[in-house]
């Protein structure tokens, strides 16, 4: 199968500090595929690589079959690769629907219309309710974000990304501060999403991880220890001294 | 609330047709008003919807009062040509700045401003040959507008044009903000980084909107010249730019009607105030600043909103 | 050759008054992102106490100098900890709207208080005159602010390089949420810095009477320069702003020397390239 994501010797160096370290990995299309690995593993880092948002010392990222390496983080996004953030960046001021009418504007290109009112968008404005219904938002649409419930924002958070129709949807520690009961229907929520998307997550919670992926990359110290399914990962005896060592 | 907001907009801009008879005596100073109103709805699309923190817009709005002073003070009198021209002008000295303000933070943005406005003014203060220096530029005819309509004494036709010309930027404005794209620069002013992350050319909405807003200025710049038939260096000084965010802010910010607001209570006040003591004014001019500031950066339109129970929006650049 | 080295003369000992007054804001803005556009009205403050004190009590001016710098410094801590306070966690919209209403008022009592025309200051005699040296002609004065300029940049660097007070400002600039888990105080060590900051603004207000002149517009008037130190010599540092100022005057006083014609265009056409080309000053902190 072809692949949607793919990179070769991706590194970053700040000084001597080798933040990430020749990491090649392949996402097939409809990947669901975990990133896990100890705090300072180099997981963000990564993140920030595929996006573009930091430049790579060294490496290649491809999109399907196209270098993206050199590629500004906004043209990224117009190829499909698009990132939720692990401390929401959301709109405050903007409502859930607006903040997801923004983000649709920006993919099909009204955003750079000065003239014609929003209101006159009914494309866009299906879409974004589109969206809304695929995050169960649509109930909230009208609230200010400032005034959403965390758990909702950390679905709106999704939702921004999701509004400009992603081939690759890179996914940093999405249940980050919800609690365990929300984080698996936040979960159940990405694990719903259309089959031929393309889903890279960083998670801590590693039941989360093994419920969810279908593929583990384990990062070290910016380098790849391993790869493989869920068993393979929950078999090897590395994996586990680094995760359970400590705690036995 | 739209239909009700609808009727407010219509009961404004007829108050306003209707100051032939509701100030026939005070057009020129009205005149001024609806100047300074549309140069701080110019400033009100950069700072209070995209959040572009400036201190120097009196550079646009100079670069069309010059621009169309020269243009009459050498024979081109006809006001809509030259005010098009004027317009044009300030839009691309907008344009071929905005990739220096744009990016950066507050901070550098502000510097950078602040030194482009100052730039402007020297440079103009040293090519007295053509601007006439600290003396201001001489000569400036003015032809008829239509080429029958003379600018009177008593600045009926000057009210007449100022209007007209002020409330078809402002349709501009309302459509610009209220538009998928004005929508965009709300979105930039909170929070510009998931902007890029939702693929939005940040920057190519910037310098759209810095453009729009600096040919607005040189309109603004221009009508001013065009009806007082002078230009003085003082369109392009640091006060201007500083009294237009003051204008800005005490009507509210990213509001659209706020400038206007601003614009008429500042000129009012100063007309009166400064006529008993200009050190009087200056003082309650900082100290109210420093009021607003202290007491919520709303505006009178703000709290006007408060009141109806309109949401507000935050103007400005995020904390 | 000899007009050469007035110029350098001149435009350095102009840069000492210049770096006396940024100096203060240039840590200010490093310490809490505070955009101070009021700092030059303590310059100004300065400036009036000295002139004041010599010509109504015929306070000689060497004492007139410390009287300024303390009179600026208690003005900076009480306005520090009644109003710039509330505003250090404000938009920089918000700082900027207070400040400049902060000069306004500056300019409307000062005006009130001593008329809108330029303050005289007559030297001490010791302090006026020429030395000539090597056929150059030194004016007296600018060596005193040389001498002046320099002893402070070395009394400043030392305390912000190798004191504990110093090394808790470092710190605290470097990142104020560190500074304080690790035990700084760090609104105690900003107000100290402020109220420094705003006495030397004050010091070199009395001091620039008789170079940079003294009108109640005089805030407003050398914003740019303030802010262009800052924005050439980055935040936080002595050598910084030093280098900044230095620079800065000589450049000025070369500009309107030998392209009178030009004048202070030159000084804002470098301003706003330094700012396109390094937005992070020309010493950015390491």
């Amino acid at each position: 199968m072809s692949s949607t994501l793919r990179t070769e010797g991706l590194s970053k160096r700040f000084g001597d500090f080798h933040a990430l370290d020749g990491v090649t990995m392949q996402l097939p299309r409809g990947a669901r595929h975990a990133v896990i690995g100890p705090n300072g593993a180099g997981k963000t880092t990564l993140i920030n690589l595929l996006t573009g948002t930091v430049r790579a010392t060294a490496g290649e990222v491809y999109i399907g079959s196209e270098r993206v390496t050199s590629l500004r983080p906004e043209q990224r996004v117009r190829r499909g690769l698009v990132r939720t953030f692990q401390i929401n960046s959301l709109f405050p001021e903007l409502t859930v629907l607006e903040s997801v009418l923004l983000a649709t504007c920006q993919r099909t290109g009204a955003a750079l219309d000065a003239w014609r009112g929003l209101d006159a968008r009914a494309q866009e404005f299906q879409a974004a309710r589109a969206t809304l219904r695929l995050l169960k938002l649509e109930g909230v649409a009208d609230v200010r974000t400032r005034d959403l419930a965390y758990g909702e924002q950390r679905l709106l958070e999704i939702a921004l990304a999701l509004a400009c129709r992603p081939r690759i949807l890179l996914l940093d520690e999405p249940a980050a501060g919800v609690p365990r009961r929300e984080s698996v229907a936040l979960f159940e929520a990405i694990a719903g999403l259309p089959g031929d998307l393309t889903v890279l997550f960083i998670e801590h919670d590693m039941d989360l991880v093994f419920r969810f992926a279908q593929r583990i990359t384990v990062l070290v110290g910016g380098a790849i220890l391993t790869e493989g399914t869920p068993q393979e990962i929950a078999g090897d005896a590395r994996v586990k001294q680094i995760y359970l060592g400590r705690a036995a | 609330m739209r239909v009700r907001g609808l009727w407010l907009e219509a009961a404004f801009w007829l108050v306003l047709a209707a100051g032939f008879v509701l100030w026939p005596s005070r057009l020129p100073l009205a005149s001024q008003v609806l100047i300074a109103g549309l140069f701080a709805l110019s400033y009100d699309l950069i700072l209070g919807y995209a959040g572009i923190l400036s201190l120097g817009h009196a550079a646009y709005f100079g670069v069309g009062a010059y621009s169309a002073g020269l243009l009459a003070a050498h024979g081109w009198g006809e006001p809509i040509s030259g005010l098009i021209a004027a317009g044009l002008l300030a839009a691309l000295a907008g344009l071929i700045t905005s990739p220096l303000v744009v990016r950066g933070t507050d901070l550098t943005r502000l510097m950078i401003t602040t030194g482009l406005g100052l730039l402007l003014f020297e440079l103009a203060n040293r090519l007295g040959a053509i601007t006439g220096g600290v003396d201001g530029l001489q000569g400036v005819e003015v032809q008829p507008l239509f080429g029958a309509l003379r600018f009177d004494i008593y600045g009926r036709t000057a009210y007449g044009y100022v209007l007209a010309v002020v409330f078809v930027l402002f349709l501009a404005a309302r459509r610009l903000v209220r538009s998928p794209f004005g929508l965009s620069l709300r979105g930039i002013r909170g929070n510009p980084a998931r902007m890029r992350a939702i693929g939005c050319r940040v920057d190519l909405h910037l310098a759209a909107v810095y453009t729009f807003s600096a040919a607005c200025a040189g309109v603004a710049g221009a009508l001013l010249t065009q009806t007082t038939q002078f230009v003085g260096l003082d369109v392009l000084s640091f006060g201007r730019s500083a009294e237009l965010l003051v204008m800005l802010i005490v009507g509210g910010a990213g509001l659209l009607y706020g400038g206007f607001i601003g614009a008429a209570v500042f000129m009012i006040a100063h007309h009166y105030l400064s006529s008993l003591d200009p050190v009087y004014w200056q003082f309650w001019l900082g100290a109210g600043l420093v009021l607003i500031v202290l007491v919520g950066r709303d505006g009178i339109l703000g709290l006007g909103h408060r009141v109806l129970g309109v949401r507000r929006r935050r103007a400005g650049p995020a904390p | 050759m000899a007009s050469l080295l007035g110029v350098l003369f001149d435009g350095l000992a102009y840069g000492m008054l210049l770096f006396l007054v940024s100096v203060g804001l240039s840590v200010t803005l490093g310490l809490m992102n505070f955009v101070n556009l009021a700092h030059g009205a303590f310059a100004m403050l300065g400036g009036y106490v000295c002139v004041a004190l010599m010509q109504r009590w015929g306070v000689p001016f060497l004492a007139a100098l410390p009287a300024a710098f303390i009179a600026a410094a208690v003005a900076g801590v009480i306005l520090e900890r009644v109003l710039y306070r509330r505003f250090y966690r404000r938009s920089h919209l918000d700082q900027v709207l207070v400040t400049i209403g902060l000069v306004f008022m500056a300019i409307a009592v000062a005006t009130w208080a001593f008329g809108s025309q330029q303050q005289p200051l007559r030297l001490p005699s010791t302090l006026a005159g020429q030395w000539s040296l090597f056929g150059v002609d030194l004016n007296v004065y600018r060596c005193f602010l040389l001498v002046v300029g320099a002893s402070l940049a070395v009394v400043l660097t030392f305390v912000l390089e190798r004191t504990r007070f110093g090394a808790a400002v470092r710190a605290s600039v470097d990142d104020a949420r560190v500074a304080e888990a690790l035990g700084i105080r760090v609104a105690l060590v900003f107000q100290l810095t402020f109220a420094v900051g705003c006495g030397l603004a004050g010091l070199g207000g009395a001091l620039g009477v008789e170079v940079l002149g003294l009108d109640p517009t005089f805030p407003l008037k050398y914003i740019v320069y303030f802010l262009l130190v800052v924005a050439v010599g980055g935040t936080g540092s002595v050598k910084g702003p030093l280098f900044a100022a230095l620079l800065l005057g000589v450049a000025d006083v070369a500009g309107k020397y030998y392209l009178p014609q030009v004048g202070a265009f030159i000084l804002y056409a470098i301003m706003v390239l330094l700012l396109i080309v390094r937005p992070q000053g020309l010493v950015a902190r390491a």
